[in-house]
C-alpha cells in the first residue's frame, strides 16, 4: 500500500487510527469523576501531543539514524514559530503560508548550523549545536528584540498589515488563524452519557500534517538514503572506504530534521499565535532528546510514544497539588494520609521533573531500547508462551529491523 | 608502467620509522603480494594508499592519477577497494544491507539523496548483491545482522562488499587470517577466479605462505618499513635476505 511493505503499512494504519480516534480514547473517564483529571482528550493537549510527536519524529531522523546527537533542535522550532507569527502579521492568518515559511526558514537555518557543526562528530558536534542554540536564544531574547519581541515574545497586534487578510475583525478583534476560513479554534462536542468528547479543527489539522510527515519518514527510513544514514551510525570509516561521502548525507538528515522542527513550531503558532524565546532554550532541546530516547531511538514509532508519554505526564502530573493528593489518600488514617502526601508531594506539581528524571533513569538502565523495547519484550513473552519452545528464530529478538 | 606506482614513501610515528623509502610497482592484472614480519609496516602502507594516513614524503599514482591528498571516498571512487586486517563492516545492518551500500556507491557516486525510492524496487542492484553473496556462499545468511557473524564470515562479507564494487585494484590485508583451512582454500579459489575472470589487479598482504604462493605473481618483502627484495615467487622462496628478515627477528 502506498509503496510501503505490509508491515509498515500496518504500522501506518495503526497510527492513522490512533490519530483519528484520539478524542475518544484519550478521554476514557467520565466528566466530573475523580479520574477526569487524567483525561487528555481536550484540544490543547491533543495538539501538543501531535506537535511534539512531529518534533521528535524529525529529531529521530538525525539522531536515530545517523547517531549525531544534536542539543540545539529547539532553535529550529523557535525559528519556525517566529517565522509563522510573522506570516500571520504580514501576510494572512491562513496557516498554510505560515507553515510553508516556518519550514523553509528552519531549513535554511539548520543548513547553516548543520554545515558548521557537522565538521565535528561525537560530543564536539553536540556541544557545537548546543552553543549555537544558546546563541539563538540570546539573540531572540535581547539583541533581535525588534524581530522577536524579546522578553514579551512575538504577538499579533491590531495594527498588523496582513496584506492578504484583514487587520481587524468586524468586532475590532485580532483575527484567529484559519485554514481557508475554517478557524483553528473551532470545535464541536459530542456528549454520550457522562462522557464528553471534543473534536477541534486545530487538532485534526495538526493530525493531517503529522500523518503526511510520518508517511514521508517511513519512506525515508526504507530508502537507500535511510540505509546510508544508518551506515553512518554503524561504521563511518567503512562508509568512506566504500566510496561514500558521509557529509552530504548527514547534512541532509540535519536539514530534514530541522525542517520538521520548524514545521512543529509553525503548527504551535497556528494553534496559539504567540512565539517566545524560551522555546529555543536548551531545556527544550533536551526534552526532545529525552522523548526520543524514552520512546526508542532509531525506531519509527518510538519517538511518537516518547513524545506522547512525556507531554502527557507533564500536563497531568504538574496539575496534581496537595488538595488532590489529600483527596486520594483520605481513605487512610490521618497520620498515614499525611505521610503519603508528604512522600508523593515532591514528585508532583512543579516537581514533575523529578518524576520525569526517575522514569528516564529507570528506562535507560532497564530498557535501553525505550518503550519500544519494552513492548517488544512483552510481546515476545506472550508469543513464546503460545509457540513451541525453541521454535522462535534464534535471532528474532536480537536483530530488530529499524523502526518496527 | 604499473597501474599503481608508489615512490619514495616515508612515514614516521614519533621516533619509529614505519615506512622508509618504499617504492612499489603493481602491474595491471597481476597479484602482488607484500610479506614481512609483524610490525614491518605492511598495513601502514595500505593506510597510505587508501587515504587513511598521510605520508611524510613520497608520491602515489593510480592509473597515472595522483592519489595522495584525496579523501578516502574519492580514492575508492577511482577504483581502489580495501579489505581490512580486522573486518570493517556495518555491524548494525543485515548482511544484505551491507552488500547494497557498495552497490549504491558504485552506481550513484559518492552521494545521492534519493529518499523516496524503496530499496526493494532497486531490482538490478538487489540481484547483483545476491549473486555476489552466493559467490562467497553466504546467501543463506542474507538477513542476519552482520555483527553476529563469525569472524571468518565477516571477512568473506567484507570481501564480497569490495568485489561487488568491481574495483580496478583490490587491496587485501590478511584476508584469510582467522579462517579455517577449508575456508582459506575457498578464498584462494575465489580470488584466483576473480583475477582471471574479472581482471582485477590485487595487492595482498598475507602471513600464510600457502596463500601467497598460490596467488602471487610478484612478491615484495618488507622489513622494518623498507622493501628488502622484490621478485617472482620462485626466487623469493630460498632468498637469504628473506630468511634473515624472518629469522633474524626470532633470534633477537
Ligand atoms: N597510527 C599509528 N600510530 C603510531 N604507530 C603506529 C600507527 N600505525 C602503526 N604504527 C606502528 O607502525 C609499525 C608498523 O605497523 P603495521 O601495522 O603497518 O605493521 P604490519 O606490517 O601490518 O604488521 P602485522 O603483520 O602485525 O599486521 C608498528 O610498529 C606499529 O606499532
Ligand atoms: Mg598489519
Amino acid at each position: 500500500m502506498l509503496g510501503l511493505t505490509a508491515k509498515d503499512a500496518r504500522l501506518y494504519l495503526i497510527v492513522l487510527v490512533m490519530l483519528i480516534f484520539a478524542p475518544f480514547f484519550l478521554n476514557p473517564f467520565p466528566e466530573g469523576s475523580g479520574l477526569a483529571q487524567f483525561n487528555a482528550g481536550y484540544p490543547d493537549m491533543m495538539q501538543r501531543l501531535v506537535i511534539f510527536g512531529l518534533f521528535a519524529v524529525g529529531f529521530n531522523i538525525l539522531f536515530g539514524l545517523t547517531g549525531y546527537l544534536s542539543f540545539g533542535h529547539a532553535a529550529f522550532l523557535g525559528a519556525g514559530s517566529y517565522a509563522g507569527v510573522w506570516m500571520f502579521k504580514l501576510l494572512t492568518m491562513n496557516v498554510i503560508p505560515a507553515l510553508i515559511v516556518s519550514t523553509i526558514v528552519a531549513g535554511l537555518f539548520s543548513l547553516l548550523i548543520g554545515f558548521i557543526s557537522l565538521r565535528r562528530s561525537g560530543i564536539y558536534f553536540s556541544i557545537l549545536t548546543l552553543a549555537f542554540a544558546q546563541m539563538c536564544y540570546s539573540l531572540a531574547y535581547s539583541v533581535l528584540t525588534p524581530i522577536t519581541g524579546g522578553e514579551t515574545g512575538l504577538q499579533l497586534a491590531l495594527d498588523d498589515p496582513r496584506v492578504l487578510g484583514v487587520t481587524q475583525t468586524a468586532e475590532g478583534n485580532i483575527p484567529v488563524p484559519h485554514l481557508f476560513g475554517l478557524p483553528m479554534n473551532a470545535s464541536t462536542s459530542l456528549d454520550i452519557g457522562a462522557w464528553s468528547f471534543t473534536f477541534s479543527v486545530g487538532y485534526y489539522f495538526a493530525a493531517v500534517v503529522f500523518a503526511l510527515a510520518f508517511y514521508f519518514t517511513i519512506r525515508l527510513f526504507r530508502s537507500p538514503f535511510g540505509l546510508v544514514l544508518r551506515a553512518v551510525k554503524s561504521n563511518q570509516g567503512r562508509l568512506s572506504y566504500t566510496g561514500l561521502n558521509a557529509r552530504p548525507y548527514t547534512l541532509a538528515a540535519f536539514v530534514i530534521s530541522g525542517m520538521f522542527a520548524g514545521l512543529a513550531g509553525g503548527l504551535m503558532v497556528s494553534m496559539d499565535p504567540l512565539a517566545g524565546a524560551e522555546r529555543m532554550l536548551w531545556t527544550a532541546s533536551g526534552e526532545v532528546v529525552l522523548m526520543t530516547i524514552l520512546g526508542g531511538v532509531g525506531t519509527l514509532i518510538g519517538p511518537i510514544l516518547g513524545a506522547g508519554a512525556i507531554t502527557y505526564l507533564e500536563a497531568i502530573i504538574s496539575t496534581i497539588n496537595s488538595t488532590v493528593l489529600h483527596r486520594w489518600f483520605d481513605i487512610f488514617p490521618e497520620w498515614l494520609e499525611n505521610l503519603l502526601v508528604n512522600i508523593v508531594y515532591p514528585f508532583v506539581g512543579s516537581g514533575w521533573h523529578l518524576t520525569l528524571g526517575l522514569v528516564f533513569m529507570i528506562v535507560v538502565i532497564f530498557l535501553p531500547g525505550g518503550i519500544v523495547e519494552g513492548g517488544r519484550k512483552i510481546y515476545g513473552l506472550f508469543s513464546r508462551k503460545r509457540e513451541e519452545p525453541g521454535s522462535m528464530p534464534p535471532n528474532a529478538a536480537a536483530q530488530p529491523g529499524p523502526g518496527e | 608502467m604499473g597501474i599503481l606506482e608508489v615512490q619514495g614513501i616515508n612515514k614516521r610515528f614519533g621516533g619509529l620509522q614505519a615506512l622508509g623509502d618504499v617504492n612499489l610497482d603493481v602491474q595491471e592484472g597481476s597479484c602482488h603480494a607484500i610479506i614481512g614480519p609483524n610490525g614491518a609496516g605492511k598495513s601502514t602502507l595500505l593506510n597510505v594508499l587508501v587515504g587513511k594516513l598521510k605520508p611524510d614524503t613520497g608520491t602515489v599514482k593510480f592509473e597515472d592519477k595522483n592519489v595522495l591528498g584525496l579523501k578516502p571516498h574519492q580514492i575508492n571512487q577511482l577504483g581502489i577497494s580495501r579489505v581490512f586486517q580486522t573486518p570493517e563492516i556495518f555491524g548494525d545492518l543485515t548482511v544484505m544491507e551491507n552488500m547494497l551500500i557498495p552497490c549504491f556507491a558504485r552506481r550513484d557516486g559518492s552521494y545521492s539523496l534519493k529518499a523516496f525510492i524503496g530499496i526493494p524496487s532497486e531490482k538490478a542492484l538487489n540481484a547483483e548483491a545476491e549473486e555476489m553473496l552466493d559467490e562467497v556462499s553466504m546467501l543463506e545468511k542474507r538477513d542476519m545482522q552482520a555483527s553476529s557473524l563469525s569472524r571468518g564470515d565477516k571477512r568473506r562479507l567484507e570481501m564480497a562488499m569490495c568485489l561487488v564494487q568491481q574495483p580496478r585494484l583490490l587491496l587485501l590485508d590478511e584476508p584469510t587470517a582467522g579462517m579455517a583451512r577449508a575456508d582459506t582454500n575457498n578464498t584462494i579459489e575465489l580470488l584466483k577466479e576473480i583475477k582471471e575472470k574479472r581482471n582485477i589487479t590485487m595487492a595482498i598482504i598475507e602471513h600464510d605462505m600457502h596463500v601467497v604462493f598460490s596467488l602471487a605473481d610478484r612478491i615484495t618483502v618488507l622489513a622494518q618499513g623498507t622493501p628488502l627484495v622484490e621478485d617472482v615467487p620462485e626466487n623469493i622462496k630460498g632468498h637469504p635476505k628473506v630468511r634473515e628478515a624472518y629469522l633474524g627477528e626470532a633470534q633477537v
